[in-house]
């Protein structure tokens, strides 16, 4: 009001923001670095990419509250039955399969999924009335929306995403106040399902990930190669790393994915701990301010949505750097804004437009008191 | 926690919101706790594993090979080597880093004189090959071609020119036996020594002979090349390189050409030739053929060749100086004398010889079957009269004269670098009831007092014993090279008795003697000697110098010359030489050789144009044969023509001692013989005991 820059730009979350685009030109760095010191093939595109999205979480942001809620349902519809005809081209193809070819643009469903599940979910529990929620009627039908999503993408196989979506509708079933004791006892049935699930339900390579995670030295060549190479990366950046462009672990092709999945341990490797605290700390501030937004929201659909989203955010950040730092097995969920790739940028994307429009719905509704 | 009560409570939209606050601050907290847990997982790994993952992530970068030091060389007494390396070079390419293959292969093709099937091959083979690997283009180049394609390196990205040794043994098989061959180190080699150099491709360790005894010393200190590569084995570019350092050269006191000649002179023999110097013990000469040549070996023998080696009964794989063992007959009678006469016989006390003598039961026959008649010490050892020695080594006993072998070098085992001697045996009663249980009887010293029986003793030894005749000093031989000159007990024995024996073995040559053909071809130098001739099987059996060659006797001749002040002493051993005839000639040649090369090689070329060449090149013809025979079609290796180092060779010495005016293109100088002296503190070899002399009848051996 009181200042030369203009409202519409005033308003808009620099807080978030700026250390979003500080994070995403440190990604583009560090993918100049490994693409040995070129902006083609990753560096260029990445920040293409995100300059993309960027437009596309400001126009989501423009949505209100009614018509997203409206759109739930339908949403949801559509993924699964992009989903379905993932599976089902991949059947006739002879093999198993994830992208899914509209003319130039290459989609994969279960990304999208992702977003769509916190939505849905979020739509179904704003929905229910507060008295049924300690009852099966809560579960049943949420149990339904996150599980048949969750089996099509484990046909694909894809154990990693299938977790995400899982872990999205968790915490968002979580915050509606479902009672305490279903997640004990899901916790219960989780730890003895477990080594059941291991045995029978993973394919050989998904265990061997797995064993290797817990025991990496054991296999310096074969499966525990990614966790060791990655661990060397981040061990050998010491406090303040190798320098710009003078990583030999990701330039001489030792660490694997230096581009994808282990673009931290590149970063590691070059900038040291403070490289790797930066982007943790901005992480933080991002999720911080996502959780904020979801606190000041006024009503329980906004309040379910924007946690949601953070958590899937949350949920990426976590796994992938448990994964390059040897606390996680390899499950192949790259870093968000970091690594290179269209669909992880995308999901990411949503997530923050998402959370940009939810905080859009608290500054225009200011706060009543009244929820749906 | 929020829903702990025993009925399902009431839950209203105000419930709900204080569960979402306080649910979403767990979930916060959790957050933060995972976010801090990374930053201490990371700073862990970061800060307290860091030099840890830093060693690591450097093995990863960088890769360490060794470059293989050159060998040290072995030297002769004059500066030549006998082993030396010689350049091997190659060039190689790295398909991955070819800029234009066509091209760069064509310009190679041109440098190298490849022809054009050559070159269509390596387009072919580039062509095939896949990132890495290095195809090679050619070895043992020479220096000029070496040379042209590094000045053309700039233009030529991809192209590798190395330099590599190989051992290479001018002499080749002259020296087999002494010098050993060198060859990949073996499983068990490894085992004893773990250092990773022994398994650096290209690296060859010690086998056999001075080479093994040496390794330590020859080996030298790797250098090391560090290259940065990437995961799949890409050099992305060189760090550092430290060269090697070569191994330190040992120089024998072997005389070069004089090896090269008495192996070349042996000819179509089996036997060995040893010379010593009187004065400081060197051994200048330790022939031993038929020999391998250690130029095959060291390159990896091929099985048919080594097959050919295994399958000779002449044994081309033993040493004969120090693993041949054989009864020394009559070479003992001038030793046996000194023990007759520390015994106070009078060497004018005569005996008369009609051709035998009965001992016990039996009747000991002379050589000579008509007698010698009268007989006195020096006619019994220039006429060789077995009876005078049957006759005065019963009245002294054996103890005096085993005693007496003994302090001559028999049964003695020499502090040498060698990997094993054979040291035979000097029989004495206290022996003979320990080995067989049995008394010592009259027959038994009959024997041994003519080198027979149960007496053993490797050319070397006899070699010693004509040194210390020669000297009447316990001279000790030597192997390495010393400037200081040893200084020797004294034997203890008169001048007198000295003389006497010493102009006994000048009349076994120059009087009226058993080896008058071995006169030397000088007015003023004198060969002294004496002959011997070793039993192999009974007389019944074979007369010894006819009929299967492993029937025939063996022939000895131990000498020294000049033989008024002796200079240089020696053996000569022939297997199976039908008698002393066959050894006594090579032994003139030898010391003709030495007093003046050209007249000994003027003899050497008219023997070699009969047997057909040097050993070297009879060698070659016999593997060919041999190749053809088993029916494979395998040339041995083209030997470069690397002329610089074949100044070992017999011709060396003769081109040296040619007068200045002519010498005009015999650069070295090989005139000084070095007065060094005093034996060098080498480790003791492992011997073998001998085996008991198994094959020899107990009856006199035949003399000439």
């Amino acid at each position: 009001m009181n200042s030369i820059v203009p409202a519409a730009v005033a308003r808009q979350p620099w807080q978030m923001l700026i250390p979003l685009f500080v994070l995403v030109g440190f990604g583009a760095a560090v993918l100049y670095s490994a693409a040995g010191g070129h902006m083609q093939p990753f560096a260029a595109s990445h920040i293409i990419r995100f300059a993309v999205f960027l437009v596309m979480a400001s126009i989501m942001v423009l949505f209100n509250r009614d018509i997203v809620r409206f759109a739930a349902f339908p949403a949801y519809a559509g993924v699964l039955l992009l989903l379905v005809a993932v599976e089902a081209i991949g059947a006739m193809g002879g093999g198993s399969q994830r992208w899914l070819s509209l003319g130039p643009i290459v989609i994969q469903p279960s990304e999208l999924m992702k977003p769509v599940i916190v939505l849905v979910m979020a739509k179904f529990y704003a929905t229910l009335p507060s008295g049924m929620i300690p009852t099966w009627r809560a579960l049943v039908p949420a149990g339904a929306l996150i599980g048949v999503p969750m089996a099509l993408v484990l046909m694909q196989p894809d154990l990693g995403t299938a977790l995400a979506i899982a872990f999205g509708g968790a915490v968002v079933m979580f915050l509606a106040g479902l009672p305490m004791r279903w997640f004990v006892g899901a916790g219960v049935a989780g730890a003895v399902l477990a080594p059941i699930a291991f045995f029978f339900g993973l394919k050989e390579y998904q265990q061997r990930r797995v064993t290797t995670f817990l025991d990496p030295e054991n296999d310096p060549l074969g499966a525990g190669y990614h966790i060791l190479q990655s661990k060397i990366a981040i061990g050998s950046g010491g406090f303040s790393g190798k320098g710009f462009n003078e990583g030999s672990q990701s330039h001489l092709n030792y660490l694997p994915e230096p581009h994808t999945d282990f673009v931290f341990a590149t970063m590691a490797e070059e900038w040291g701990l403070l490289g790797g605290l930066l982007v943790i700390v901005i992480f933080g501030i991002i999720l911080r301010w996502g959780m904020l937004v979801a606190k000041r929201s006024n009503d329980r659909f906004s309040k379910l949505l924007a946690s949601g989203m953070v958590a899937t955010i949350f949920f990426y950040v976590a796994i992938n750097l448990m994964m390059v730092m040897g606390l996680a097995p390899v499950v192949g969920i790259p870093l968000p804004f970091m690594s290179h790739g269209g669909s992880s940028m995308m999901t990411n994307m949503i997530c923050i437009g998402t959370l940009m429009m939810v905080n859009r719905w608290n500054r225009e509704s200011p706060r009543y008191g009244l929820s749906g | 926690m929020v829903f702990g009560k025993k009925n399902r409570p009431v839950v209203s939209t105000a419930t709900l919101r204080n569960a979402y606050d306080r649910r979403s601050f767990v979930i916060g907290s959790v957050g933060a706790g995972v976010g801090m847990l990374l930053a201490v997982r990371m700073g862990y790994i970061a800060i307290a594993e860091n030099e840890k993952y830093e060693t690591e992530a450097e093995s990863n970068r960088v890769n360490l090979s060794l470059i293989p030091p050159r060998r040290g060389w072995l030297l002769d007494r004059n500066g030549a080597p006998l082993a030396s390396n010689r350049a091997d070079f190659r060039v190689d390419l790295i398909p991955d880093r070819l800029n234009n293959p066509e091209k760069t292969i064509d310009i190679l093709g041109g440098l190298l004189g490849l022809d054009n099937t050559a070159v269509q091959d390596l387009k072919d083979k580039v062509g095939d090959a896949r990132g890495f690997q290095p195809v090679e283009v050619g070895s043992g180049l020479d220096f000029s071609q070496f040379a042209a394609v590094s000045v053309r390196l700039p233009e030529m990205p991809g192209v590798v020119p190395q330099r590599g040794f190989s051992r290479f043994y001018p002499t080749g098989p002259a020296v087999g036996h002494l010098v050993g061959y060198v060859g990949p180190a073996s499983a068990e080699e490894y085992e004893l020594d773990r250092n990773p150099l022994l398994i650096t491709p290209g690296y060859k360790i010690g086998k056999d002979g001075l080479e093994k005894q040496f390794e330590q010393k020859l080996r030298g200190v790797p250098g090391a090349r560090r290259v940065e590569v990437t995961a799949s084995g890409r050099i992305v570019r060189d760090l550092d390189t430290r060269e090697d350092i070569q191994g330190n050269p040992i120089k024998l006191t072997i005389d070069g050409p004089l090896q090269d000649y008495a192996a070349r002179r042996l000819g179509l023999e089996s036997g060995s030739v040893v010379v010593m110097d009187c004065k400081t013990g060197d051994l200048l000469c330790m022939a031993s053929m038929p020999s391998f040549d250690p130029n095959s070996f060291s390159d990896g023998i091929g099985r048919v060749e080594y097959n050919m080696l295994s399958q000779d009964e002449r044994v081309p794989l033993r040493n004969k100086v120090l693993k041949g063992l054989y009864p020394p007959g009559s070479t003992v009678k001038p030793m046996v004398s000194t023990a007759f006469l520390k015994a106070g016989l009078d060497p004018e006390e005569s005996v008369f010889c009609g051709g035998g003598l009965r001992v016990g039961n039996r009747v000991f026959r002379c050589w000579k079957r008509g007698g010698h008649g009268q007989v006195n010490m020096a006619k019994g050892i220039y006429q060789s009269c077995d009876v005078y020695f049957y006759h005065f080594a019963q009245r002294i006993g054996m103890d005096p004269i085993s005693e007496m072998a003994r302090r001559y070098g028999m049964g003695q085992e020499f502090p040498l670098p060698v990997t094993s001697q054979f040291y035979g045996t000097v029989p004495d009663p206290k022996w003979k009831m320990e080995k067989y249980g049995r008394p010592w009887a009259a027959f038994d010293t009959v024997n041994a007092t003519i080198g027979q029986g149960y007496m053993l003793a490797n050319p070397l030894q006899l070699a010693v014993m004509a040194t210390r005749l020669a000297t009447a000093k316990q001279v000790m031989p030597r192997l390495v090279l010393d400037s200081k000159t040893p200084q020797f007990r004294d034997m203890g024995i008169s001048d007198e008795h000295e003389m006497l024996i010493r102009n006994a073995m000048s009349d076994v040559v120059n009087g009226p003697g058993t080896a008058g053909r071995a006169r030397l071809p000088f007015d003023d130098i004198k060969i002294a000697g004496k002959t011997g001739t070793a039993q192999v099987v009974s007389l019944a059996k074979s007369d010894g110098k006819s009929g299967p060659w492993k029937y025939r006797d063996h022939g000895l001749f131990i000498f020294f010359a000049p033989f008024d002040n002796p200079r240089y002493a020696g053996a000569v051993v022939i297997e199976h030489g039908g008698g002393s005839g066959a050894a006594y000639p090579i032994a003139r040649d030898v010391m003709t050789f030495m007093f003046d090369a050209k007249k000994g090689l003027e003899q050497l070329y008219s023997l070699e144009k009969q047997w057909g060449g040097t050993a070297q090149e009879r060698l070659a013809r016999k593997y060919a044969a041999f190749a053809a025979q088993s029916g494979e079609a395998v040339p041995p290796a083209p030997r470069r023509d690397e002329d610089i180092f074949d100044r070992v060779d017999a011709e060396a010495r003769a081109a040296a001692q040619q007068p200045v005016t002519q010498a005009t293109d015999a650069a070295e100088n090989r005139s000084d013989i070095s007065d060094s002296v005093i034996p060098p503190p080498t480790s003791t070899p492992v011997s073998s005991p001998s085996p008991a002399p198994a094959a020899t009848v107990a009856a006199p051996g035949d003399e000439e």
